[in-house]
């Protein structure tokens, strides 16, 4: 999977992204379609403003396409569409349960969904003009740490946090409520990407053995226990199973691709199960959600005016109504689930789409996890590889921990799912994780005016003193790690640092020289 | 790091994978469970959301749905809710179904299975399902006659046609407006359903249907039928009548009403004590009949047996466990008192049946159902219950029962060029404390039935101690036996 390079003539022409124009129009279709469906239904009229809203979606999608097309034409072409129809079919949900409010608490606000998503969209594709490059980010590695640790903290400050149903993950700013943790998500990523890549080999090898695991060095150790500790942090002192659930995840995930030790995976997930063991014990808040968890049926948890599992059962009902094909957009009654356009608007769609509206939806987001998944193969550097596999995998975990939570294969957390869910935090730091991702595949995607290793090894024969493993070492593919040429290298050294721009040497330095402690099925690994 | 990364994609696939199993096992497996959980208000919202049917009497709607402009889009109302509520029941948010509403559900929803035809068309047309509407038998001006006539007091009319059982009739007091339960507003109707169910006089319940009391002396003409169809007796037998009569193995004495001995000689024929509606007689001729052609005579006329009218009766009881009844129980159900108890529609459905040559048909409510484009979908067929009595019986049960009005205890029933035949009744009951009830049984003309009724107005109604049969239940039937023949 080195590269479509391998295939195709070295000055190939840029791409015209026409299956993205047309999977585009899909996904509109799907999105304005249902909005119009839900005005139809239930007013037997279009939506006001149905003209202005949809040409503002289908604005957005243009432009973002554009954008697409002039600073990242190689990038995958799916997931734009994907998350354009996941946001807008989202949107029409938002505003179905607006107008027909049953609760009047913490009313749907359509309109203010579709202001963030258009701040996210901004936001996001003004990131993808600007960073020409993601290994500009790798420059900010312990910076990433910082900021990331900031704002899991940022819920604790008196004043400025704010504790809603029992969980302290929001900070209100002048009017405006944030969930930190969205933002924090993406900043842990970068700084894992950036730090396991310099870090890998020493973690995955120096170390004692212990009961035939392999421990690193406690030295080496140290950022990521920092890490380890402000999830359990966001575990007690926030009491949010989900954020916790998820920084650790996305923690565990990007250190087992990185050092491919599988025991990471297991030491993690006992430590993390024993911290919310412990949590469920130490906070009733977290123990109640437990409960609920197994048994939403109970009369003594269902009607428990706090922290009972009414939510739900309702969610349940839902969707049990729903069933296979559903009742239709605007035909349900999704608006008897409390906050069912935010932490439950998979119930509500579930209800309304049915069975096959819900497998849509998540084979929808499994295919922007996948797209970002294979975008960390196909890239050459290893950052890369370690932040779109971290940001895909955030992702998917996250959208587990929300539907497995309504669907109770786990405790129900406080997490939203991405684009869909009401939520400006979400929607902006959600945009953003796409940027990147669309940033990474196209670098994974554009056609390298480097040689693949085969060429390499045809054309140029390695000098004696560079191990034929070290081009692999820290990229896959030939291109040597972090655009600092193999020593040895026929290649025009110009070339390869225009692509790098922003990388400083010395910033690249460490990767180049663990080259050589590349563990054997990384060797093996890389090559394919 | 790509054999981790593709591992990743792997465990990714996993998790989804889950998602959609939990997903089609809520939405599919699990789907029939949660959707008829009773915490689950859907079923109530898709039921209440529909245009269901009226419920018709005398060809106007006595009660329709109509377009509201609220979540549910229909409000179920109730043209003369107090009127006809025994019959309709109630439709409500908070306290679910009774009456026609509950047991004819499925075509005023429009879901019954024959409907499907109709089902299929607004699937195909995309219409709104309609629900189908349902006539009833009553005779509007019978049951305004009713109601009427029994006033403010406590009690309960029903009046049948005795060839067919269709119930022309059924009024019970005190009663409720099932506008109030079927109100949206869910405080409102929960405070009402409250209100009626503390009410120490069940205003939720249908007297003539679905409470038991003591049938007094209207059910000599069971003892007598009984008597009659053992061929022993004639309605010219004599048989003994004292002036008290101790119930045999107690020392309890009982007399006739207001203590008057019934024949000087001590002996009088049958046709006279049911005429003048003695007890003593009756006391002696139950214990020579026995419990069990007793017991058989009182389950021929019905009783014993629940009937769907399609809503369902109670069922009245000669005694619950015949066999193990003392000789003095058994003289005591002569007079219809002890064990015995029944409503005022098995009370009419004895009538009925004398009116209709010994033939008791099946008493129902409805006639027939009509879908939305008012094609007749199901309508109801007399069914016969069985022969109570043979013709002859029936015949001399008639004439007894006429001379009752002509001369006996009922004469504030006649009606001038009419025969009427009935029987009176004043039943004790609970500890003797409180009034006793009075009932009132016939059916007109005598000669051509056309209706039977059955009259109780509780504890004597507004006379109390001085109220009997003929003074207080009889004029009411008189009423309603008027007002369908003159219909």
């Amino acid at each position: 999977m080195t590269s479509p390079s391998s295939t195709v003539e070295p000055r190939q022409r840029r791409p015209l992204r026409i299956a993205e124009v047309f999977l585009l129009i899909l996904a509109l279709g799907g999105g304005i379609g249902g909005f119009a469906m839900v005005g139809l239904s239930i007013r037997g009229e279009l939506p006001d403003q149905f003209w202005f809203r949809s040409m503002l979606l289908a604005a957005t999608a243009l432009v973002a396409h554009i954008v697409l097309r002039l600073r990242a034409p190689w990038a995958d072409q799916v997931i734009l569409p994907a998350v354009v129809l996941l946001n807008g079919i989202g949107l029409s949900m938002i505003w179905r349960l607006e107008i027909s409010d049953a609760t009047g608490m913490a009313p749907a606000d359509a309109a203010g969904n579709m202001q963030a998503t258009l701040l996210g969209a901004i936001v996001a594709f003004a990131l993808l003009w600007v960073l020409k490059d993601h290994r500009w980010l790798r420059r900010y590695t312990y910076t990433a740490m910082v900021v990331g640790l900031v704002l899991i903290a940022l819920p604790l400050i008196p004043g400025l946090g704010q504790e809603i149903n029992g969980a302290r993950i929001w900070i209100s700013v002048g009017g405006f409520s944030l969930q930190p943790a969205e933002f924090a998500k993406i900043a842990f990523a970068v700084f894992f990407a950036g730090y396991l890549v310099t870090n890998r080999d020493t973690l995955a090898l120096a170390g004692p053995k212990i009961f035939g695991l392999q421990l690193p060095r406690l030295r080496d150790l140290g950022p990521i226990l920092l890490i380890w500790a402000a999830s359990l942090a966001v575990l007690i002192l926030q009491r949010d199973l989900g954020t916790s659930l998820l920084f650790f995840g996305l923690f565990v995930a990007m250190l087992y691709q990185a050092t491919a030790r599988s025991s990471w995976i297991v030491l993690g997930l006992t430590l993390f199960a024993a911290g919310a063991l412990a949590a469920a014990r130490l906070f009733p808040h977290v123990g109640a959600r437990i409960d609920v968890w197994l048994h939403p049926f109970d009369a003594e948890y269902y009607d428990r005016e706090v922290g009972g599992s009414y939510q739900l059962v309702q969610g349940q009902f839902s969707m049990a109504n729903g069933g296979l094909f559903g009742t239709g957009w605007g035909e349900g009654r999704p608006f008897q689930i409390p906050y069912a356009f935010s932490d439950f608007i998979y119930a509500a769609l579930g209800e309304e789409l049915g069975l096959t509206g819900l497998a849509a939806v998540v084979l929808t987001y499994l295919l922007i996890v996948q797209r970002g998944l294979k975008s960390a193969l196909s890239v050459r550097d290893g950052f890369g590889k370690l932040l779109a596999g971290g940001l895909a995998f955030a992702m998917a975990l996250q959208v587990f921990v929300v539907i497995g939570g309504i669907t109770r294969i786990i405790p129900l957390t406080g997490l939203t799912l991405p684009f869909m869910a009401q939520g400006g935090s979400s929607l902006l730091a959600n945009w953003i994780v796409i940027a990147l991702l669309l940033r990474i595949s196209d670098s994974a995607r554009r056609p390298s005016d480097l040689p693949v290793r085969g060429q390499v090894s045809a054309g140029a024969p390695a000098p004696e003193s560079e191990p034929i493993l070290v081009g692999p070492s820290g990229a896959d593919g030939g291109t040597p790690a972090d655009g600092t040429p193999a020593a040895g290298s026929n290649l025009p050294r110009r070339r390869v640092v225009d692509r790098d721009p922003h990388g400083a040497p010395g910033d690249a330095a460490p990767t180049e020289h663990i080259g050589t402690d590349v563990p054997p099925e990384h060797r093996g690994g890389e090559s394919r | 790091m790509n054999t981790t990364t593709r591992r990743l994609a792997g465990i990714v696939m996993v998790m989804f994978l889950a998602l959609l199993v939990s997903t089609t096992w809520i939405q599919f497996f699990a789907a029939d469970r949660l959707n008829n959980d009773p915490r689950n208000a859907r079923a109530l919202y898709a039921q209440f959301g529909t245009d269901r049917g009226p419920i018709v009497v005398g060809g106007e709607a006595i009660v329709d749905s109509v377009p509201v402009d609220d979540e549910w889009n229909y409000q179920r109302e109730y043209a003369q809710g107090r009127l006809y509520a025994p019959l309709t029941g109630y439709y409500s948010l908070v306290s679910g179904t009774s009456g026609i509403e509950r047991a004819e559900n499925d075509f005023l929803a429009g879901s019954a299975d024959a409907l499907w035809v109709e089902r299929v068309q607004n699937i195909l047309t995309g219409s709104d399902p309609q629900g189908s509407s349902v006539e009833l038998t009553i005779d509007p001006e019978a049951q305004q006659a009713a109601w009427d006539a029994l006033g403010d007091q406590r009690g309960a009319v029903v009046a049948l046609e005795p060839s067919t059982g269709r119930i022309l009739a059924l009024v019970s007091k005190p009663t409720f407006d099932p506008n109030d339960l079927a109100s949206h507003d869910t405080a409102e109707a929960n405070q009402a359903y409250l209100d009626l169910l503390n009410d120490e006089d069940d205003p939720l319940l249908s007297r003539a249907s679905n409470t038991l009391e003591p049938p007094g002396s209207t059910f000599k003409l069971v003892t007598t039928a009984a008597a009659l169809e053992s061929g022993e007796y004639t309605a010219d037998s004599v048989i003994d009548a004292p002036s008290t009569y101790t119930l045999t193995g107690t020392s309890t004495d009982v007399g006739n009403f207001a203590g008057t001995s019934c024949a000087s000689a001590g002996e009088m024929t049958l046709a006279e004590a049911l005429r003048i509606s003695c007890n003593t007689a009756y006391l002696g001729l139950a214990g020579e009949l026995g419990a069990e052609a007793m017991n058989e005579q009182a389950e021929k006329f019905g009783f014993g047996s629940t009937h769907d009218i399609p809503f369902t009766t109670s069922a009245s009881q000669y005694d619950p466990d015949v066999d193990a009844m003392s000789t003095d129980q058994v003289e005591l159900s002569g007079i219809g008192q002890g064990s015995v108890l029944a409503h005022p529609l098995q009370v009419a459905m004895v009538s009925a049946a004398i009116a209709n040559g010994g033939e008791l048909m099946e008493p129902y409510s409805v006639d027939r159902v009509r879908d939305a484009e008012l094609e007749v979908v199901e309508e109801t067929r007399t069914n016969s219950l069985g022969r109570a009595v043979s013709t002859e019986t029936a015949s001399a049960l008639t004439d007894m029962m006429v001379s009752v009005v002509e001369s006996g205890s009922g004469t504030s029933a006649q009606i001038s060029g009419v025969p009427v035949a009935g029987k009176t009744g004043t039943a004790q009951h609970g500890d003797n404390s409180a009034p006793p009830h009075v009932w009132f049984t016939g059916f007109a003309p005598a000669d051509d039935p056309q209706v039977a009724v059955a009259v109780i107005v509780d504890e004597g109604g507004a006379l109390g101690g001085e109220a009997t049969g003929g003074r207080v239940a009889a004029p009411i039937a008189k009423a309603v036996i008027e007002a369908v023949l003159n219909g």
